[in-house]
Order: structure tokens, then sequence, then C-alpha cells
């Protein structure tokens, strides 16, 4: 199960919004080791693409500094499918860095945003709940 | 001189759970070969068996993107902290 902090999810949601029509992505973090995401990072796509994204890497490096500071870690990405469904893509299976990170799809397909996550091992992707906090 | 080296969570396993570790060295080069030596595990996760900056990590030195600088042979001065961070990309393909 992912955690959000509900303005963790107003924000990865208005950023996808307004990135539109480009894909966008970003940071979450949380305390080390558990799966509540407290802060969110919104991230340029380096690839300014409606189809692919690259977390640019300097965003990536102040949001990991600013975690750190918190005394929180970065625990999972985020970014949007602007015109599929929120499911990671083989290329989103491929590319998935971290074990133990969350991957946040948010899909704004059909208009309103649909916020799914996932665990991706070893290339095999298994859901998980969204419960965003105060809800 | 030992340098800081930041590393991502996907790493720390491989050092023993450290986020940072020092490492010794005149350029970025150096440094990381002497990071590969106190953690074996790190072996092929930073450096390609060619000896070159593996392309699915970035490396910083304070905020410079190696790759930008002279990459692995890029010169380091005391007080540099060196990140390493996963590439993160994907997309709807």
């Amino acid at each position: 199960m992912l955690r959000l902090a509900p303005d963790v999810h107003a924000q990865m949601v208005g950023h996808c919004f307004d990135r539109l029509p480009e894909e966008a992505c970003g940071l979450l973090a949380g305390p080390s080791e558990t799966s509540t995401a407290e802060v969110c990072y919104p991230i340029k796509n380096a690839d300014e693409s409606a189809r692919t994204y690259t977390l640019d890497s300097l965003g990536f490096l102040r949001a990991d500094r600013d975690a750190d500071e918190r005394g929180l870690e970065v625990i999972g990405v985020f970014h949007s499918h602007t015109h599929t469904a929120a499911y990671p893509s083989s290329t989103d299976v491929d590319k998935a860095p971290d074990p133990g990170w969350h991957y946040v799809l948010v899909s704004l397909q059909h208009g309103e945003a649909v916020v799914r996550s996932f665990r991706i091992r070893d290339g095999s992707v298994a859901e998980e709940p969204v419960m965003v906090e105060g809800l | 001189m030992p340098f800081d080296v930041r590393l991502p969570t996907v790493l720390r396993q491989h050092a023993g759970g450290q986020a940072t570790v020092q490492a010794n060295g005149d350029t970025l080069g150096d440094a990381v070969g002497d990071l590969v030596r106190q953690f074996p595990g790190l072996a092929g996760q930073v450096v390609t068996e060619d000896g070159t900056l593996h392309r699915f990590v970035n490396v910083y030195v304070n905020d410079d993107d190696v790759r930008y600088l002279q990459k692995l042979d890029t010169k380091l001065t005391e007080g540099d902290v060196i990140s390493i961070l996963p590439a993160v990309a994907g997309g709807q393909g």
C-alpha cells in the first residue's frame, strides 16, 4: 500500500495537468522504509515529450538533497500517461531503477486523473493500493 | 584525501546500507575505483567493463554532471561531494 499525504496527491495530479500535452514526472519522498509519501517533487521531463520521460538529473539531485535535509528519502517516482491507462508500459518496466520504489502512474486519458501505484521487481509488475490520507 | 560519496537507495545494499560513504582519489575515476575496492558489490554498477560511466547512472561532482566535465577524468578538490543517481526514465512507449 502506498499512502499519499493529501497535498502530495494534489500537487502530483496538478503537475501532471500543468505539463500537458507532455508527460509529467517527479519524485515522492517519505520516511525511510515506510510507504508514506509526505513530499512531492515535480521534476522537469528532460525529454519534453508526450510519449516518454526522463527525470532531469539535476532536479533529482536537488530533490534528493532536500529530502535528506528533512530526514526523508526518495521512496518513489511518478509520471503521467497522457493517452494510455495508468499501467506501467514495457519501457517503464525495463527502465525501473529501484526495486524498493513505488512506481506511480497518473493517467489523464479520460480527462479525470486516475492514480495507480505499482512495485516493479525483476521485470514483474504488482499493483498496490493507493490511499490518500484524510480522504 | 577522502571525499563524501552519496549513494542512491538501490546501491546502498552493496555498501552496508550506508547512504554516504568515503572514497579517496585525485580524479573521479580513482575515487570510483577506491569505492569498488571497499565495496566489491558496486563493481559494474557505476563504471562499465569498458571503463566508461554506466548509462544507467548520473554522477555529479557538487552541482555538475560529470558528463559535461571530464567524465571519469574529472579532477577532485578538497570538499567536493560526489553524488551517484540512477537514471530514471520511461513512458507510454
